[in-house]
This record gives C-alpha cells, structure tokens and sequence, in this order.
C-alpha cells in the first residue's frame, strides 16, 4: 500500500471543487430492478464531475455493472432519471449516447482487421477515408501499436494484452467526453494488469476524458481512481478518494473490502468526545473513534495491520492489550505475525523487516497497542 | 558457437544413429496402424456399399452391350458399313449367323425387344424372319429383302450400327429431352415427350424456393433461441427439432389433413367467410404442398446450424457496435450477419441438397405438379416399362448437379467455413 501512495501524485479535493459545475453523469434516485421483486441498485444518487476518474468497486452481484449498463443504455432504469452532461438519457437509445465502452472480453469484432475494428465507429458516423485513417493512427498511437505491423492483423492473432490496448484505443478513437470500462483488465495476467492500470491512468490524464471504470479488484480501484464508489447489495457504501476509503472506512463492509483488515468484537460501554469506549469479548477495554455505533451497541473495531504496534512505547499507543503469536510469516521487505488478540485467532500485524527488528516465537505472549486514532468502532457487520 | 551451428545444420540423429524423422516415423508407426484398424470397417463398409454402387450406377447409364452381345457378327460386319446403300452381303451373312446362334440360345428374343425399343415394330420383323433364317442359304440378301421389306430400310440399320456401340449418349441425351433422329442427328424430342428438362428445372427452382423460405424462418427463430437462457432455448430446441421425431409419412399425412380441400384450413376459412365453398383453395397435390411440407420438414437443418453459430457469438458484441455509434440495424448487419454467415451457409447447402434429392414428400402431395426429378428416377427404376440405364443416367446427372453446387460453394464461401454445430 505504501508505494501506491507514491504512484498518487493528484489533488485529492479535485473532485468536490469541481461538483459546483455540472456534472458529466449523475444519478439521480436511479432504481433497478430485474425481477419486481428485488432491488438490484437502490435508490442511487451520485455525481461524477467532468474529467473524474471514478470506479464502481463491489463484489459481484453488488449493483455496479448494471449502473455501468444503465450508463451505456444497456439496461433501462426501474426508476429515476440518468444525466449526461444535463441531459436526461433514458429514452436516448444507446447508438446516441456518444460514449466509449471497453467491454470484459473486449469484444473486438473477429471478422474485421485491427483497423478496420478502429475505424468502425468512425465509419458509422459517416467519417471520410483520410480522416478515419489519420484517428485511426492516432489511436493506436495512444496506445503504443501504431507502428504499423498491426493494422491488418486479426484480433485473435494479438495477444490478451494487445487485445485490450485496441479496445480501449477503439473506444477512443472517436474522442467521446465518456468512457465506461467494464472490469477490462480482468482477463489478463497480475504483471500485465499493473501495467496497464499505470497505462489507463496516463491516457485518463492526458487526454481529460470522463471515466466510469468498474471493477472488483479493491487494489486497482486504488490504483487508479479519483474517487471510488465501493458499493455492495445495490447500495453506495462509500463514496471516497482511495486514501480515505483505505483510512477512514465508514462502515465494516468498506472496511473488510479495502485492503487488510483486523477487526476486533465487542461493546460500546460509552462515548465522550468522539472516542468511544470499548470492552471487548475477553474483557479488555479500549479506546475508538466512535463512527457508525452507539452506546450499548455491538460494535466491530477495525485496526489496519501495518498501524499495529508490538510491545510499544507508552509514547506511540494509548494502551495496549494482550496477543499470543501464533505464526510468522516471512516475506523479504516485511513480517506478518499472525496473533490471537480478544479472541480473534486472525489478527495479522506487519512489521517491516528493519535492521534488529526482534523476530517472535510461536506461544510467545506479547504486548500489541495502536494509536486511538486508528482504531474505529463500525458498526457489527453481518 | 561454431559447434552449435554445424550441428543444427546437420539432419538430426536419435541416440541410436537412426535419422530422427526415421526413428520418429518408426515409433508413430503402431499408433497409426491402430488408427487405421479403427475407421477399417466403415471404410470397408462405404466401399461396399456405397462407393462401388455409384461406380456401378455411373457405368450403367452409359453400358450398352446387348447388340454387341446378341447379335456379335453382324456388329462386327457393320461396324465397316458406309451407311449409304442397304448393307453388302456380308451383313445379312452375320445376320442370318447370328439369328442362327440367336434361336439356339433363346437370346434372339432378348436382341429383338432391345431392337424394338429403337425401332418399334422392329421385333416383329426379326422374330418372323429368325424362324425362318436356318432353312436358307447363301447369298442372304435377296432372301431377307424378300421376306420383308423392312431389312431394306437404312433407318434400321443406321439404329443397329449406332447401338452397337458399348458405350452410348443415348440415355444422357433422353435425359435432358434429347434422342437421334432418323438421320442419326442429335435433335430435341418431339414435345410431347419432353418432361426431364422442366422437372430438373423445377426440381432446381423449388429446392432454391425452399431453401430461402427455411432461412426466412430459421434466422430468426435461432436468434431468438440463441440468446434466451439455456433453460428457455433448450426447450424451444426440443420445439424445434420435434419433427425429427415423428415419422416422416405422419408428418406429411398431417399436411394433408390441414391443407387439402375438404381440410382443417378450407373449413376455416369457409366458416370464416373468407372464401365460398367452390372456392375452397387447391394447397396440396401441387408445388404448395411440396413447399410447405418440406420446407417444415427441412427447416430443423437449417435451425440446427444456424442456433449453434449464433450461440457462441457473444451479445457484448453488438453491444460494443452500438456504444460505438452504430444504428442497431448497422450494428446487425456489419457485426452479427457476417459472424453467422458460416452457419447460414451451413444450412443453406444442407437443405438446398437434401432437398435437390427429396422423393418421398413431393411423391405424396406433390401430385403431377409439384413432383421432383427424383420421382421420375423412381418411376423409371420400377414396373413394366423400367428403364433403368434411363433412371441411372437422371441420377449421375442429379448426383454432378450437387457437386457442382457443392464445388461452387467451396468456392463462394470456402467449405472449411462451414459450421453444423
């Protein structure tokens, strides 16, 4: 997670500063349902300001692929209304829409050439030769195939890779304000995938598009994203940039998605300023940012594993509460200690592997402490 | 380095010395044998029965051995004749030879009837003047000519030297409504017997008729079972395909039921007030019936190819076409139709050849108007007036009409193209 941070180099306020202009989508109490009988996206309402880069995280079944296909025109919405660019498009057939899709499986067309596959939304929209040749190369420009060798090539005759490079220069090749991308790197392997996440992100940069992109892999959205909206049962958990959604989860699901996770049980005795009291399932007591729980009620405490501290200075931790060690795992740039803390056999702490950094022993008892401020009390979860 | 490319350049060797090819071709040896051992019996069984019996076919339609046969001196004798005058001496020598040897072996009669499908009325004269030929002797002429004047024709003996030949055009040339006329011409037959050309026509028009009404139907039909969930379309398969599963005389005799003139549809249609009672339409027992009962009882060959083309063309296609600003029907036509054109092509020549072929349902409701050439092949293959080197000249001419199709569509659209499923 910490070289992500150093991959980030965006203005994190960009996104509300912008939300006074108009916003390229917004939702607007946007229902889905399939069946009439359940709730596929509930009651959605959300802006996505021009030139945003925003990503629909959730696991699968969680709503957010229909709203991507509501987007796109796909589905039609149960209820409320879709604006783009302020124009409700509900009734605009998809062909009208103007925006750039990247599919999962690209859906490059198998009986056309590369550049016929490019050429092919420039061609619907009555282009001359000249000017669909000249996009065309731009496009493949864009994306580092424009040296020649692929122009008459088949899609099957390139690798996954190159496949997704020409989907997506194919999306953009007729220079539409909007891109959706569906999961588009879920075909490929982890080398490749990073790759192209960087490679994503520079185009988005570059060239100011809009962009929905929607994915299941919480490591991408954080990658990637100005703001990522982690969705789950149809409804926007949280709707954050990366670093807050990793730090400052609002609830226990956003918690357990984002990232690694510890997550400690127990009951709220009281609140005083914010920071809650907390005894835990073995009886110890500590202390919590008091988030989405209240007094008397159960309440799931939520500490990352690199913000854990074993046997501390009194400076560092408020206070600290037993842990036996239970496993080490050794991972070159730093250790994971697998430890029972209030009854939870699945507290992970990592330490970075410094020089002198004390290794433990399994059965050892130890002391682990964190700062107040990393500790937050979220609701009970499921 | 150096030691690395003299060796790849030189043929590579198995440990044992042996060429590698060699020694691979070797240890490929007993897998290929079991290969062969396992398509041996259909092989056989093809050859048998199928491969051996065209050869057959083809030969016997052009086969024409019985003047050779019955009457061997007299082909020798004429095979020298000029044709301008009655034949010399030495024909009715060979004649009356022949005739002789004819009697004896009780194949006079055999070589009369032949004659006689020629020349009618020609087995008379021969049979008359065979009874008589052993008490006369030498020279010959006078006497045949004075027994009839028949041996005086040169028509006759033009037929006796052009069928003597063993290989003949004859039954090609009936086949296509053509015969010799007296001068020994290749000339079309007087009208009244012209049938094959039109009913080869026919035959042609309406397998290309029903073929275009099967992909009227089927296209959408499987398009419609190709994208419903595996559930729905495995049901509407079954729908589809649930004429394979009823005799094919059950199915047509229910046409029958609905279409004909006291039938389902008729009354309908008089109940309805739509058509009077003398007005009752003629929809079987002609080219109707013959369309419509076979184009329900082809189009599953054509459903078939089509639904399993159209199956592995994923819906995100079309999709992209459209998010990139293609029209739906643009998005069909240039993304979905070309994808499903193997499979189109597929059942088009499936159902266009099975039906070029077809014989039992025209035979039963395509009355006089509706039949295929395959209905005459049969007409000529049974009864009295069999005509079998006819019949297998018709056939070999239906069997290079299909591969001649089936060459040119090789050519059109390629037959590694094609996908049945």
């Amino acid at each position: 997670m910490n070289d992500l941070a150093a991959v980030k180099s965006r203005d994190v306020s960009l996104a509300p500063a912008e939300a006074t202009e108009r916003p390229m989508v917004l939702f607007e109490e946007v229902q889905k349902s399939y069946d009439g009988e359940t709730l596929v996206v509930k009651n959605l309402n959300l802006s996505i300001a021009r030139g945003e880069f925003l990503t629909m995280l959730g696991p699968s079944g969680s709503g957010k692929t229909t709203c991507l296909m509501m987007v796109a025109g796909f589905e039609a919405a149960t209820n409320g209304e879709i604006y783009l660019d302020g124009r409700p498009i509900n009734s605009v057939p998809p062909h009208q829409r103007g925006i750039g899709m990247v599919f999962q499986n690209y859906a490059l067309f198998p009986h056309m050439t590369i550049a016929e596959n490019l050429a092919f939304p420039l061609s619907v929209r009555g282009l001359g030769r000249a000017e669909q040749e000249k996009k065309v190369q731009r496009a493949l420009d864009m994306v580092q195939m424009g040296d020649g060798s692929f122009h008459g090539r088949r899609p099957t005759q390139l690798s996954g890779g190159q496949q997704q490079r020409i989907a997506l220069a194919r999306a953009l090749v007729f220079e539409p304000e909007l891109v959706l991308m569906d999961e588009p790197l879920g075909a490929l392997d982890k080398q490749l995938r990073e790759h192209m996440q960087y490679e994503i992100k520079h185009i988005h940069e570059s060239l100011g598009v809009t962009v929905i992109y929607v994915t299941h892999d919480q490591s991408e959205a954080l990658t990637m994203s100005d703001r990522v909206a982690v969705f789950n049962d149809g409804v926007i958990q949280q709707l954050a940039p990366p670093e807050v959604l990793y730090e400052k989860p609002e609830n226990s699901f956003v918690a357990q998605f984002i990232g690694e996770n510890n997550t400690l049980h127990g009951r709220i005795r009281s609140i005083n300023d914010g920071i809650a009291r907390v005894e835990l399932t073995d009886g110890e007591s500590v202390h919590a940012l008091a988030i989405n729980a209240g007094p008397g009620e159960r309440t799931q405490l939520s500490i990352r594993p690199e913000r854990v501290e074993i046997d501390p200075d009194e400076s560092v931790t408020d206070h600290t509460v037993t842990a036996r060690v239970e496993e080490v795992i050794y991972l070159g740039d730093h250790i994971r200690t697998r430890m029972t803390v209030a009854g939870n056999a699945d507290f992970i702490v990592k330490t970075r592997n410094r020089l002198g950094a004390r290794r433990f022993k399994r059965g050892e008892m130890v002391r682990v402490g964190w700062a107040t401020e990393d500790c937050r009390a979220l609701d009970r979860g499921e | 380095m150096a030691t690395r490319e003299q060796r790849s350049k030189a043929p590579l060797v198995a440990a044992d010395g042996t060429p590698l090819k060699e020694a691979l071709r070797r240890s490929q040896a007993v897998e290929r044998r079991r290969a062969f051992a396992l398509v041996a019996p259909l092989l056989v069984f093809i050859l048998l029965v199928f491969a051996i019996p065209i050869v057959a076919m083809i030969w016997r339609s052009v086969y024409n051995p019985e003047i050779r046969e019955y009457l061997p001196q007299t082909a020798a004798a004429l095979s020298s004749w000029d044709g301008e005058d009655v034949p010399p001496e030495a024909v009715f020598q060979a004649m009356a030879a022949d005739m002789i040897v004819g009697v004896e072996n009780r194949t006079i009669g055999r070589a009369a009837a032949r004659i006689n499908r020629e020349i009618p009325g020609a087995r008379s004269t021969m049979m008359r003047t065979a009874r008589n030929v052993d008490a006369w002797s030498a020279p010959y002429r006078e006497k045949f000519l004075e027994a009839d004047e028949d041996w005086a024709s040169l028509e006759f003996w033009h037929i006796l030297q052009r069928e003597s030949r063993l290989i003949t055009p004859t039954y090609y040339l009936l086949a296509v409504d053509y015969e010799y006329n007296a001068q020994g011409e290749i000339a079309p037959r007087p009208e009244v017997y012209q049938v094959y050309q039109s009913l080869f026509f026919r035959t042609a028009w309406m397998s290309i008729l029903i073929t275009g009404i099967c992909v009227l139907l089927a296209y959408p039909i499987s398009y419609m079972v190709a994208t419903q969930p595996v559930r729905i379309a495995n049901l509407l398969l079954i729908l589809v395909l649930l004429p394979f599963w009823t005799s094919l005389l059950v199915r047509t005799s229910a046409w029958i039921v609905l279409l004909q003139q006291q039938g389902v549809i008729n009354e309908l249609l008089v109940w309805a007030g739509v058509i009077d009672t003398d007005g009752r339409l003629r929809m079987i027992y002609n080219r109707i019936g013959t369309v419509v009962a076979m184009t329900h009882i082809l189009l599953p060959f054509m459903v078939l190819p089509l639904y399993s083309v159209m199956k592995t063309i994923p819906p995100s296609y079309l999709r992209a076409a459209k998010s990139l600003g293609a029209h739906p029907f643009r998005a069909w036509w240039s993304v979905y139709f070309p994808l499903t054109v193997p499979g189109l092509a597929a059942g088009c020549i499936l159902v266009f050849i099975l039906a070029i072929g077809y014989y039992i349902t025209p035979a039963l409701v395509g009355g006089d108007s509706g039949i295929f050439i395959s209905n005459l092949i049969a007409d000529n293959m049974q009864g009295s007036s069999a005509q079998l080197k006819l019949a297998a000249a018709l056939a070999t001419i239906l069997l290079v009409a299909v591969l001649l199709v089936y060459w040119l569509f090789n050519r059109l659209v390629g037959v590694d193209k094609l996908k049945f499923g």
